[in-house]
């Protein structure tokens, strides 16, 4: 496993954490006071997440004026969603194994 | 970009064996542990199986199609404690008999269309999965 897929997650393997990220993803573009109205912890807690999330690449923030909105960065998750090329793999090493056993097999 | 794109994954091989033979391989649970998983596979539609991998995770499948020596089909679904981040996944395996041999084209077609959660969501259902995957890939590797 790549370190920038330990990273995504660990950063994404918690529960409130996650729970920001999607509903950005859901959302779009939203305030630290919009997440934090929804999000059962208080305002420093979710900047706290949110600047986990921004160092993991997740989100991106844009400041305007006193406020900073953060939107989500789905093309973060393309080393998780890969899921094809995993599988892939998982087969072709399957294929390998049924190979050898036709081999063995009586006709 | 939503969670509810299918994707599918396809690999095809051509075996030197008679179709006959790679059935078998296909549909009898002692042959079918020895490349694939331990399981309790019936070749009947409607049979429901599971498939144990060797680090402990527990795959539920459900046999949908049986045409002896040329498809088998059956559900490859995944667990998850959150329904709402269940794997849900269909395998088709397509045998094809060529001069020398017989081609085998298996596809698995992921997340149904109707799985509601978002991107983000859909990955974490497969964290298990994918850490337990690579941690038996990097066995075999050995």
């Amino acid at each position: 496993m790549t370190p920038d897929t330990d990273t995504l997650f660990r950063t994404l393997a918690d529960p409130t954490r996650r729970a920001l990220f999607e509903r950005l993803c859901r959302d779009g573009e939203l305030t630290v006071a919009a997440l934090t109205a929804q999000a059962g912890v208080s305002q420093p807690a979710v900047s706290k997440h949110l600047g986990v999330l921004r160092q993991a690449g997740l989100v991106r923030d844009r400041p305007d004026g006193r406020q900073t909105h953060y939107s989500a960065q789905l093309d973060a998750l393309t080393p998780l969603t890969d899921w094809t090329g995993r599988m892939n793999g998982f087969w072709e090493n399957r294929f390998d194994k049924l190979e050898n056993l036709l081999t063995r097999m009586d006709q | 970009m939503t969670a509810a794109e299918t994707r599918s994954v396809i690999v095809e091989r051509e075996f030197k064996a008679s179709p006959d033979k790679l059935w078998r391989a296909l549909t009898q649970p002692h042959l079918i542990e020895e490349w694939l998983m331990k399981n309790d596979f019936q070749p009947k539609v409607g049979h429901g199986f599971n498939l144990r991998g060797d680090w402990g995770g527990v795959l539920d499948c459900e046999v949908l199609a049986v045409e002896p020596n040329r498809t088998l089909v059956y559900s490859w679904n995944f667990a998850h404690d959150d329904p709402a981040f269940n794997l849900t996944s269909v395998v088709t395996f397509t045998l094809t008999p060529t001069a020398d041999g017989v081609h085998l084209r298996m596809e698995q077609a992921g997340f149904r269309p109707d799985q509601p959660q978002a991107y983000g969501g859909a990955m974490h259902g497969w964290r298990q999965f994918l850490d337990n995957l690579d941690q038996l890939l990097a066995r075999e590797a050995e």
